[in-house]
């Protein structure tokens, strides 16, 4: 393999790692307060590409108006979501929550078959993310740079929320003691909503990133990127922020590398995923970053 | 009131296209609808939502505007059962026993995806329920299965179209991409290397594409490096998009052709000017000149059905021709009794369809050997050639 061809995979895989990456912090983040996986995620991130095309292609509106408000209207719809389907179930046992989540991705996938057809559609081209630059024989779209710095930014900007705001200390008072927090006068559904707000915000950013480097939007487009999401968020120690970082960039390094030098074996991509996450989970439950206690993460 | 004669008027005219069109000699008019109460239940299975839920929309959508067309037949109405297949082997099995067993259905029509279909025609030949593929291409559909039939050509012929395509191009060094657990896009990817190494080309990167994937930069970067100068990927709609658009992104400017589902506008919605060029088999063209008089109602015809002056789907024609040909045999037949339809199914011969004359071998695929080359320029389909290739 010549250098420039390892190149051009590299950037593919680091590309891809963080869109992985940015969908993870949501699933991440959701579990940390929740013990919930929000198998909905997904969805909701195919969601905010629909609102993408309706708002620039159907309305007609400038991306820089459209940008906000898809990301407004993700977030209003995630809140949605918990406020519908979760917040009813919160002293149910944790199983009817998660039944719960699966029946909600479900009923988005479907209403967006029903709504939208299963024709897959455009994403509206965003020119200053889909430029082609080319360096040498290297061809990327200005997206393939743009994502990695977006994902250090958005970690960064979390963790000095989570770590030195009011709400971030009430986020780590319900992840580390749900019902202590919770007598200690912490507002839970207060500090549950934000946290999926941003989860959703951060789906809808990713959404946009996606559609400028894949362009095609379907009911289920949000099925893969949402399963291995969820494994890169475990992989890094699901709870843990920069953990589902990490994880993100590591699966769609793994990915991509797998492919490059092995190229007889791109029939097994997915499932490297797969392998990826039972062996973390034999290996190290609790993920690269995890901490390291037994029940609560 | 005048609106009422106009009824009249176009409900006759009707009635006598779908004898003519149906090809019945048998002039047993039947001028009142479905009088006798009774409906005769034809099973419509078809991906209406899954990986090929797109297509199957399309066909079922043929389907149908055949059904508003010939609503009749032996003097009875015919009701069409729907059920979704989701694109699934597991569901489509489900789905065919339903038809069969609940429904009671006389034929079923469909399904848009070959391994679907495969999956289902032991249900179908156990229950002695004809069925008849629209757009079905891989040849185990109907290989062993005395009750299924189809109205389109096959993948060893359609590879070959292309093949023969690419090696006059001038092409010596291909790609092929293929999507895992799908028998259409494998088989017909097999097909076409066979036909492309017989003719001295070689194939010089495969690549493997995973059901509800969207990332194929590292099979594309990988086809980069081999220097293809041509990537054959038929491929399902919802892959076909992005996979142009990431190619042509990646600075691969090699020729990129595909099969039959490619025929979509869908396509070139997703890829935008990263589709000019790609170039793609399939069943019919609305443009043909000698297209037959049947051709020629359907194509305005379906256009006001749905509402729109897009390209009207090769598959949708194809929906449309199956049902109308399934309407035949059952008039022919004179019962709904499973054998005798089979049997008038397999007599059927130069019966004119949209897609052109129908008339099946000892296999029940419908003999064609005409494909239509296209290609996509100024963001639209554009008719390239008409390939024959003889026995």
């Amino acid at each position: 393999m010549s250098m420039d061809i390892f190149l051009q995979h590299l950037l593919n895989g680091i590309s891809v790692g963080s869109l992985y990456a940015l969908i993870a912090i949501g699933y991440t983040m959701v579990y940390g307060i929740l013990l919930l996986i929000n198998f909905a995620h997904g969805d909701i991130f195919m969601m905010a590409s629909y609102f993408m095309i309706f708002a620039v292609v159907d309305f007609g509106l400038p991306v820089w108006i459209s940008l906000p408000m898809i990301i407004v209207l993700t977030v209003i719809l995630g809140m949605l979501l918990e406020r519908s389907a979760y917040k009813p179930l919160r002293n149910a046992p944790r199983m009817s929550i998660m039944i719960s989540a699966i029946g909600a991705s479900y009923l988005l996938e479907n209403l967006a078959v029903y709504l939208f057809s299963g024709v897959p559609k455009g994403y509206p081209d965003i020119p200053w993310l889909t430029k082609v630059i080319n360096v040498g024989t290297i061809s990327f779209q200005t997206v393939t740079v743009i994502a990695p710095v977006l994902v250090i930014v958005i970690l960064g900007a979390l963790m000095a929320l989570v770590n030195h705001t009011r709400t971030g200390m009430a986020m780590r008072a319900v992840s580390k003691d749900f019902e202590t927090a919770r007598l200690m006068g912490v507002r839970i559904d207060r500090v549950i909503a934000v946290t999926f707000a941003i989860g959703s915000g951060l789906a809808a950013v990713g959404s946009v990133l996606w559609g400028a480097k894949y362009s095609s939007v379907y009911p289920l487009m949000g099925v893969m990127p949402g399963l291995k999401c969820f494994v890169a968020a475990v992989f890094g120690g699901i709870g843990n922020i920069p953990g589902a970082v990490l994880g993100g960039i590591v699966l769609g390094l793994g990915e991509t590398l797998l492919v490059a030098f092995f190229p007889g074996l791109t029939g097994y991509r997915d499932a490297f995923a797969f392998v990826v996450l039972i062996v973390m989970l034999l290996v190290r439950p609790n993920g690269l970053l995890g901490e390291k206690e037994a029940d609560k993460v | 009131m005048k609106r009422n004669v106009l009824a009249v008027l176009l409900t006759a005219v009707m009635t006598a296209a779908m004898l003519a069109g149906c090809g019945s000699g048998s002039g047993a008019a039947s001028g009142g609808s479905g009088d006798g109460g009774e409906v005769i239940k034809i099973g419509v299975f078809e991906p209406l939502t899954g990986e090929n839920g797109g297509g199957g929309s399309q066909e079922a959508d043929g389907i149908k505007y055949a059904n508003q067309v010939y609503p009749e037949v032996l003097g009875k109405k015919v009701e069409l059962v729907i059920v979704d297949n989701k694109s699934d082997k597991g569901e489509a099995t489900t789905a065919a026993t339903r038809l069969v067993e609940q429904e009671g259905v006389v034929a079923v029509i469909g399904s848009y995806g070959s391994g679907v279909s495969i999956a289902a025609g032991d249900i179908f030949k156990n229950a002695k329920v004809p069925a008849m593929g629209a757009s079905c291409t891989n040849p185990m559909v109907t290989e062993g299965n005395d009750y299924y039939f189809r109205t389109c050509f096959l993948d060893p012929f359609q590879g070959t179209v292309m093949a023969n395509y690419c090696t006059q191009q001038g092409f010596t060094k291909a790609a092929i991409v293929y999507q895992n657990g799908d028998d259409y896009s494998t088989g017909l990817a097999n097909f076409f290397k066979a036909s492309f190494e017989g003719a001295g080309g070689s194939v010089v990167s495969e690549g493997v594409i995973q059901t509800n994937d969207s990332d194929y930069n590292s099979i594309l970067t990988n086809i980069k490096a081999s220097d293809a100068e041509v990537i054959f990927a038929p491929s399902s709609i919802t892959v076909a998009g992005a996979f142009i658009k990431q190619a042509r992104a990646l600075g691969i400017d090699a020729l990129i052709c595909a099969g039959d589902t490619w025929e979509n506008e869908a396509i070139i919605d997703v890829a935008g000017e990263a589709a000019e060029g790609v170039v793609l088999s399939t069943f019919y063209d609305e443009n043909d000149a000698s297209a037959s008089e049947e051709a020629k109602k359907f194509v305005p015809g379906f256009k006001e059905y749905l509402g729109g002056d897009a390209i009207i789907p090769a598959v949708s024609a194809l929906g449309y021709d199956a049902y109308c040909v399934v309407l035949d045999a059952i008039e022919r037949a004179g019962s709904t009794d499973g054998e005798a339809v089979r049997q008038a199914l397999a007599d059927t011969s130069e019966f004119v369809g949209v897609t052109g004359a129908i008339t099946f071998d000892e296999n029940g695929d419908a003999q064609k050997n005409v494909a239509i080359v296209k290609t996509v320029e100024g963001g639209k389909f554009k008719y390239l050639d008409t390939v024959v290739v003889g026995e």
